[in-house]
Formats: structure tokens, sequence, C-alpha cells
């Protein structure tokens, strides 16, 4: 099962590192991390998506609080949570697809970033399922680079 | 006593703090070698009275001796190399001590910050080489953060479960001066390990203890770091319960009493493996359900109610899954289960019957002629000899696991041996560092021929510094442990395991080193030598037992069966000569 776990760390240097080494080390599977500095500049928060039967997330869970920069490890994945991602993606553009790309654009509320004669970048914000599908929908168009940030996500409401 | 040279407040630089803070960790010994980076330390170390400095002849010893010592005293062992190789001579001694929990503070230095990442002489990344192989590791950045990141790595080293801590220190910062400040107290706000078991917990280990017919304790490494060996023997004794040890725990109870069961596990004794396939309830206390301890995980203590107490959370359900998790300290685990258990327990005699018929069918046992000798014949003469007081440092291999089986440790802190990793070239320096904290008790190494040689360069210091170690070689000439794999599992196919015409004279080697040296190829003369190297304290002696080439350790699980499913003798006795 897909699991979204909100990691508090020092900010400091090496501390991805030091997470995604273990990842590695440990063999478990990593499917995107994502981070950035919070409201206390001394701490980042890291967004990791990951999969695993529940004695693996378990493991993944108490791994990631025995490092020592870890300040605290919250498993959002059954909790009430928000969850992004950003796509930037350049697809290629023709007098013939052009209309029907503006349309999808407004139908994944997507907003147009750079528009060349044969090319047309587009950003769309959205859960990552939310993601895959923008892409699936405009892979018939061409795609010609596309960049994901990878989830970041934060509790709903009061923690 | 270590005497304060500089007070707090003073304007001193990064070599001088240096020093001063390992005053104030009361250190007492550093096995170091000098390099490029850190001539500055080196220069203000010329002046140092008070904490001696132990040359080594490689780093990698280095790092093993500061771990003999730190397993032999409880205190953190002290490393101090250069840059470049010197860090990363390092790293397996460094691996060793992470996967034996050893509380270990190295530190390295660094080419200067302004060089760093420029591929600079003498540069390694060695905070980013050792991120997976320690605790934690810090690259100081400037030279007031020095003091703080030294009181640091000392505290994270020796609390919660120990373990490695590396310190990098460029060069720059080691000549910069600041005012020297020294932090009382230490506040990681990620690291807060948990010392208390949660009390409920307990209370349901005790409940389910006391109503167990066939309970049996399983501990490991963990009770000897939490200093709970008293605790463990009240229980075990007042409700007569069998325990058995790891590798690591050996010592953690009397071999000599009658609850003990020895080792367990893949060259566990038979009666030891058999109780864990039978009893009822399994109580696991600073051990980590290691494979070389389980076997096939599926089959272990298949039947019991297994309770589970470690200090590291992550050794909870990590290889096997456990009925009742207790985090927390082996000793106060043990001392809160002392005073929660009834004072009327079940009968046990049955239970403890049924071990003691296992144990008479297949007890370990070894035959003597004598014209040769054989490997249990030596290590259990060596405990006799010693009355089981020595501290004992193997290194790995066959050697290792008769060691195990036939010493008979009666005192935590008396094995020192490589467990996790399996570091061949551990024994001898590790002696070595043993030596330096154990004054009391014979230090003696039991090693084999190959091992010896991975760390030879270290006899250098043990003469040096005239320590009355014993260095026991147990030498078959081979590769035994490997020979013996290839003999069962590999068609016998003996690649490379044969030392026979490459091995050195080492009685000649050792005298080559000043080391007194003698040799031994018999019951007779081995234990003549024996009694002389345990009554010679000028410095170092080596016995070179000369002994039968191709036996092999019984009983075994092959790896990854069932502990049920143990060999337990030589299947094709034509191979044995």
């Amino acid at each position: 099962m897909k699991h979204i776990i909100s990691v508090l760390v020092e900010n400091k240097f090496g501390t991805l590192n030091r997470v995604a080494s273990m990842f590695s080390a440990r063999g478990f599977n990593l499917e995107s991390i994502s981070i950035g500095e919070t409201e206390d500049s001394e701490v980042s928060r890291m967004t990791i998506v990951t999969r695993g039967d529940d004695r693996i997330i378990s493991q993944i869970l108490k791994q990631l609080n025995r490092l020592i920069d870890t300040i605290k490890v919250i498993d959002l994945t059954r909790q009430p949570h928000v969850e992004r991602e950003l796509l930037l993606m350049t697809l290629k553009l023709t007098k013939t697809t052009q209309h029907e790309i503006f349309e999808l654009i407004n139908v994944f509320k997507g907003k147009v970033v750079d528009i060349k004669q044969k090319s047309i970048t587009i950003e769309v914000i959205g859960s990552p399922d939310k993601i895959n599908t923008t892409i699936d929908i405009f892979r018939p168009f061409g795609i010609r680079e596309l960049a994901r940030s990878g989830a970041v996500a934060i509790h709903r409401g009061e923690s | 006593m270590n005497e304060i040279m500089h007070a707090p407040g003073q304007r001193l630089n990064g070599s001088e703090i240096f020093f001063e803070c390992l005053r104030r960790e009361h250190v007492e010994y550093i096995f170091g070698y000098p390099g490029g980076a850190l001539l500055k330390v080196y220069e203000t170390l010329y002046d140092v009275k008070d904490i001696n400095h132990i040359l080594v002849r490689h780093e990698q010893g280095a790092t093993h001796m500061a771990e003999g010592y730190a397993r032999a005293t409880g205190k953190a062992g002290v490393v101090l190399v250069t840059s470049g190789p010197g860090a990363t001579n390092t790293v397996t001694g460094i691996t060793n001590a992470y996967m034996d929990s050893s509380p270990l503070v190295v530190f390295t230095g660094q080419v200067p910050s302004s060089l760093i990442g420029n591929d600079a002489f003498q540069e390694a990344d060695i905070v980013g080489i050792t991120r997976p192989i320690t605790k934690h590791n810090f690259l100081v950045k400037d030279v007031r953060e020095l003091a703080a990141t030294i009181r640091k790595a000392f505290y994270l080293a020796t609390n919660g479960r120990p373990g490695p801590v590396l310190v990098d220190m460029p060069k720059d910062v080691l000549n910069a001066e600041c005012i020297f400040e020294w932090p009382e107290t230490v506040d990681i706000r990620g690291f807060k390990p948990t010392i208390k078991c949660h009390l409920n917990q307990v209370e349901k280990a005790a409940k389910i203890i006391a109503k167990a017919k066939r309970p049996l304790l399983y501990v490991g490494g963990g009770v000897i770091s939490a200093d709970a060996s008293a605790e463990l023997r009240r229980i075990a004794i007042e409700q007569n319960i069998p325990v058995t040890m790891t590798l690591q725990g050996l010592g953690a109870f009397p071999g000599d009493h009658p609850l003990s069961m020895g080792m367990l596990g893949m060259h566990g004794t038979y009666w030891a493996n058999q109780a864990v396939n039978s009893c009822d309830v399994l109580i696991a206390v600073g051990a980590r359900f290691d494979d070389r301890v389980t076997g096939k995980v599926e089959t272990f203590a298949q039947q019991a109610f297994k309770i589970h107490n470690d200090i590291d959370p992550t050794n909870v359900d990590k290889n096997v899954k456990v009925d009742l998790p207790v985090v927390g300290d082996a000793k106060h685990f043990l001392s809160t289960l002392l005073k929660e258990l009834p004072k009327t327990r079940e009968d046990r005699s049955q239970w403890l019957a049924e071990i003691r018929t296992w144990q008479e069918q297949c007890p370990l046992s070894y035959t003597i002629d004598d014209t040769s000798l054989k490997t249990e014949f030596v290590i259990d003469e060596i405990s006799k000899q010693t009355g089981g007081h020595a501290v004992i440092v193997t290194d790995v291999g066959q050697h290792q696991m008769w060691t195990a089986q036939y010493y008979r440790f009666t005192e935590p802190r008396s094995i020192i041996t490589s467990g996790g990793l399996g570091t061949m070239g551990y024994g001898l320096p590790a002696t070595i560092g043993a030596a330096f904290g154990i004054k009391d008790r014979p230090v003696i190494t039991i090693c084999g021929d190959g091992g010896l040689m991975m760390n030879i360069q270290e006899l250098v210091t043990a003469v040096y510094y005239k320590l009355p170690i014993k260095i026991f070689l147990i030498n078959n000439s081979y590769l035994g442990m490997v020979r013996q794999w290839q003999e069962l599992f590999h068609k016998e196919k003996y690649s490379f395991t044969d030392l026979s015409t490459s091995n050195p004279d080492f009685v000649r080697l050792a005298e080559a080193f000043g080391c007194k040296a003698c040799g031994a190829d018999n019951p007779e003369t081995a234990r003549n030598a024996i009694r002389e190297a345990l009554s010679y304290h000028e410095g170092p002696m080596l016995v070179d037992f000369r002994v039968v080439k191709k036996d092999m350790v019984f009983p075994m699980v092959p790896a990854g069966a069932s502990i049920s499913d143990m060999l337990l003798a030589r299947l094709n006795p034509k191979t044995m000569v």
C-alpha cells in the first residue's frame, strides 16, 4: 500500500542524504521525496511517498525516527491531509492540436507558463493521481519534456 | 585522574580545545596515527601528559583496539586518524562497531575547509562514506562548534543503543582560535532514547511469564551493555528459567550454572536450540533475532509467545514478529520485571528435566589422542586454567564458534568478538585495546591463522607497550570455516582456503616482532604452553597451536534451515584427517 510520510528534520547539510541512503541501504521503496524549509529556518519538512505492507511501513517509520537529525515522523496516510504535486510539462503544439490542448488545460485547471511557435509549457498542480491522469491525457499530443516535483503534504486542520 | 589544564573562558586553538574536551569526557586512551591534516593536534599532544596516545600501525587496528577497550570497560573507545587514507582505513572498524553496538568516537582530520570538494591531497568525503555505518557523524565547520560537537559525539556514542560516532575536523578548524566553552548539558531534539519501559507492557510480560510452563530467556549483548547481568541472574534463578545466550550475550549469565543453556543458533548447543523449538514463552532481552540465531524465521520458536525487550525500537518486529514488544533499557526492563513477577511460580522441573535429556543425548564432546591436537581441547584447557575469569577476545571463524561452545564464560564483558560484521583481523587489535582497559585479569586472544595475518602489524603495538596479552593461535593452515562450508555445501571444492604452503612460521614471525613465542602440537605441550603463557607478564606471548587441519564445528544449522534441522556430526567420516 502507498504511504505518504511527513518528516521534520534538522535543516543541515547531508540530512537528505541520510534519509535517502537509509532507504536504499535497507531496500525500501522510495517513490518520491521532496524537501524544503519550514516556518522555522532550522527545520525542514520532507515528504516521502513509499510503498510497503504494514511490517515494512512500520520499519520505515522506526528507521526514520532513529536518525539523529529526525525531529518528528508522521504517517499522514490514514489521517486527514492535503497532498499536492507540481507538474511542468512541455508539449508539441500544432494548429490542429492547439484548440484541444487549451481546452484540456482548462479542464485540469492548469496554467500556460511558456508558449512558442511549436511548443507549449504548462503547469498543473494536484494530487499525484491527478498528475498521473494529466500526463496520460496529454501524452497523445507529444510530450517533449516533463518534470514532477514529487508530492508535498500537510495535515488538514489543527494537528 | 585527568587534570584540567585550561578553564572555560580562555582563548584556545582548535587542537587545544580538542584535548580539553577529551579531558572532560575522562578519556584515558586515544588509539591513533598521525598525518598531515592532524599535525596541529599532534603538536599539542606532544605536551599532553594526562591522556595516553597509543600509536598503532594501521588505522583499522586503531578502530578495533578502541572497540576492544570499549567492550572491556563499557567506556567509549577513542580513535584519532588523519584525513583521506587514514580515515578510509577506519571504515571496517567503524562498521564492526556499528553492527555490534559498541561506543566509539572516531576523530578524523580533514583537508582545510577551503579545499573540501576540490579533490585535494589526502581528501576523502569520510562523513559521506561513514553515514550509513555510524550512529551519527559530524563535519565541524567552525572552531566555535568544536567543543559542543565533541560533547554531542560522546553523548550519542554512549547513550541509548551504543554505537560509533565520527567527528571530521578540517585542518583550519584545528588551527583557528576561539573562546573555549564547555557545554555542561546536551540536548539533541532528535535523540530521545526510551530508557524506561512502559509499565503496562512489563506487567503484561510478568503475567505471561508467571504462567509459563516452558519459558526460555534468550539474551544478547544488550544485557551486557546495559549492565543488567545481576538482574538477569536473579530472574532466572528465582523463577527457574533456563537462559540461552547469543554470541555477544555470553557471560551475561554464568556459563557454569545449571540454568545456562550456552549459545543458541547456527553453532549453538543442541539443547538450546531444542529449547527454543519447544518453549511456550520466549523472553528475548537485548537481542535482535539475527539470522545466525534464528535460522529460518518462520519456524523459529513457532509455538512460543514472544516477548521482546530492546532499547532500539527498530529491532522489534524487524526479523521475527513478536507478541509483546517492550522498548527500553534491559536493566530497567529486568529490574521492573523482578518487582512485578509473583514469588509463587509454575513448577518448571519437568521442563528443565526435558532440556537435560537433550543435553545428555547430544552433549558437546570431542576426542583426544596423544599425538594430535584438537581446538576443542585447547579451548577447554584455556577455560580450565583461567577458571573462566579471563577476558577472551576472538577473531572470526571456527575457533570463534569453538570458543563460544567450550569456554565457560562466567562474567559479563569477558568475551569480545566480532559478531555482526564477522571481521577477520579483529582479534589481535581488539585484544590490545582490551588489555589497556583491563589490568587485573588475563587478556587472551584466540584467533585463527587466516585472521591473525590480517592485522599482524599490530603485534608491534603489543610488543612496544609490553602488554601481557596471550595470543593463542589456532593454526589449522586453512580458512577453516570457509573450508567447512566448501566440504558441506560446495562439492568439496577447496577453492583458495588451503594456507599450508603459504603461511609463515608463526613462531619465528612473532620473534621477529620481539614477541615471545612457542609452538604446541599435542595435548601435553599445549597444556604446558598455556600454563607458561598465563604466567608470563613481561609482554605478549604467542602460542602456535598446530591443530588438526580438517576439523569441523558441530552442531551446525545450515544457513536458512530451521534450527530443528541441525547437523550433529560430519556426514562423511572419510573427509576427516
